[in-house]
């Protein structure tokens, strides 16, 4: 009857969102007077997750699964969770999990929210908060079905350390066919991802053109961030459009956004609104960024953003 | 080949989001709705594939009377006939559910859905809608090339892109990149005049639960005052972030 939570990694390395989601199944499973149980496809030292929280770890170890495909991984974690008999299934808000979640939804008849920002609010009836109008709004859901499935927004929760053991166990799950195989992956591995990143530095229409991206991307660089664009830098083909973050391209939910040369339109906004602090570099004043946002700069970026990195690297000089 | 666009009508991208009877209900006052954007790009694939491969294309629509508009939208928009399912909306599992039905009785080869929609936002309806009726699934789709029975697709993964080799039947959930916005179509007086004369079938839902329901809404809190900073002293920028925000 433990709190079953997906662990997702990269080259073996778990991801910063799925110590997030350990730690949150952990208060869930504090909650309802229960364990957490991990599932961990091809991941190194999977026994770290007891430190967040998890009591026991399914590890998985099947070269076949190295490339990600939801129909497989959503029938690992379907005969985890019967195994175990858990009722309550966390994933995180990742590309892959909220691919596979409907899947395993389905096979598990069992009632999916996404996009929750909070441990549940009650566990009778079982009710959580997510977001929902593309982050204008939020909708307190409760889940009705015998098996419930969470899927955690990422960076909503935070990771904590609770600082357990989990035994770690071995788990072959058979696999099914799939009709869907990977031909090819086109990822750039030095850069952190928009869905991943702490911070993201993003740029608009005031930046005059696809050749002044430079002082964005050096900024980025310096925080350690993702880069992204508003929605007509990517319609005018300066940026691709797995950058544009808006109510129709990615959602953020950074920890610090910075906006460099956006007006910020209501659908710009909503789509980043989930971020925790907004900053806003823009030269006109009366921009409708500036009520959207935590600290602002009303200032030229092309003297703006140089001055902000020159600071910056002078910042992390001493502060390392 | 035939193909069926799933519809969600959604407030427009630019509403102001409000709610009613005690913050448990949607203010559709003065809203307008539209065709989701999502599902768009999914619509205006589907036209290439009829325009350049012969193949049908009929829209769905989970909802009331009051979702006709935007079918008929789609309609104008060249699709060649619309299904209302004449029940609430209540969740994505029953939504699925009643979409599962019309995929297994017309016997549909492809099935394009929207990722998500852009006022719920559950994201699950086209893997649900794919489980149920044992097809192929591709979701955050960019790329779509039908060839026989075979597909190839472009799917958006987090930091890059995937392609991907797959069959019919299938079901995608696509965004934008699957056509351009530039390639959108605005339904023009002739498709107007003729989205009219298409039928427009009004069928009763399936026994489906909901297996979730949203019990009540409430907006984010209102936001303090943005502090300025002077263009001359970004120093008391990055000391803010560090100190007060914590964030660097």
């Amino acid at each position: 009857m433990s709190v079953l939570v997906y662990t997702e990694s990269e080259n073996g390395k778990f991801k910063k969102a799925a110590l997030e989601v350990v730690s949150y199944a952990k208060a869930v499973a504090d909650q309802m007077g229960s364990t957490v149980t991990a599932v961990a496809i091809n991941a190194d030292n999977a026994d770290s997750l007891g430190i967040y929280g998890a009591s026991k770890v399914l590890s998985i170890t099947d070269d076949t699964l190295n490339t990600f495909n939801a129909k497989k991984y959503a029938a690992v974690i379907e005969q985890a969770a019967k195994n175990e008999a858990s009722n309550i299934i966390i994933l995180s808000s990742s590309a892959d999990s909220r691919y596979l979640a409907p899947l395993l939804a389905v096979g598990l008849e069992a009632g999916y929210v996404s996009n929750v920002v909070e441990a549940p609010s009650s566990t009778s009836p079982f009710t959580v908060k997510r977001t929902a109008f593309t982050n204008k709004a939020f909708a307190n859901t409760e889940i009705h079905s015998d098996v419930k499935i969470v899927g955690l927004s990422n960076n909503s929760f935070g990771v904590v350390e609770s600082g357990g053991t989990a035994n770690v166990e071995s788990f072959s799950p058979s696999l099914p066919d799939s009709g869907v195989t990977v031909e090819s992956v086109d990822k750039a591995t030095d850069k952190v991802s928009i869905a991943d990143a702490e911070i993201v530095v993003s740029g608009g229409r005031g930046l005059k053109g696809p050749e002044n991206w430079g002082m964005v991307e050096e900024l980025a660089d310096v925080l350690g961030a993702a880069t992204a664009c508003s929605k007509p830098v990517s319609d005018l083909g300066w940026r691709s459009h797995g950058e544009h973050v808006g109510q129709t391209g990615k959602p953020v939910a950074s920890n610090l956004y910075i906006a460099i040369g956006i007006s910020g339109a209501i659908q710009h906004l909503a789509g980043i609104n989930a971020s925790k602090v907004k900053v806003v570099i823009n030269t006109d004043p009366e921009a409708p960024f500036f009520k959207a946002a935590d600290y602002g700069v009303v200032g030229d970026a092309f003297e703006v953003v140089p001055a902000l990195i020159e600071k910056l690297k002078a910042f992390k000089a001493q502060n390392v | 080949m035939k193909i069926l666009v799933c519809i969600s009508h959604v407030p427009d991208t630019t509403s102001k989001i409000n709610f009613s009877d005690g913050g448990t209900k949607f203010d559709t006052n003065g809203v307008q709705f539209v065709i989701n954007p999502n599902d768009e790009f999914g619509l205006t694939r589907a036209m290439w594939f009829k325009e350049k491969q012969g193949a049908s294309v009929d829209v769905v629509s989970v909802g009331g009377a009051e979702t006709e508009p935007t079918l008929r939208k789609a309609l104008a928009i060249g699709a060649d006939s619309a299904i209302r399912v004449n029940t609430e909306a209540t969740d994505g599992f029953a939504v699925a559910k009643q979409l599962a039905k019309i995929v297994t009785d017309g016997d549909y080869d492809l099935v394009i859905a929207g990722r998500e929609s852009i006022d719920y936002n559950g994201g699950m309806v086209p893997g649900m809608l794919a489980a149920m009726t044992n097809a192929n699934f591709v979701t955050n789709c960019i790329g779509l090339e039908i060839d026989g029975t075979n597909a190839k697709a472009v799917r958006e993964i987090d930091g890059g892109k995937e392609a991907v080799n797959t069959s019919l039947p299938l079901v995608i959930g696509g965004q934008k990149g699957l056509v351009e916005e530039s390639d959108l179509r605005i339904p023009n007086m002739r498709g107007i005049m003729m989205a009219r004369k298409k039928p427009l079938t009004v069928v009763e839902p399936t026994e489906a639960n909901s297996e979730t329901k949203a019990v009540s809404f409430e907006k984010p809190a209102p936001k303090g005052a943005v502090k300025l900073v002077d263009a001359d002293n970004i120093d008391e920028l990055v000391s803010l972030l560090h100190n007060e925000a914590k964030v660097i």
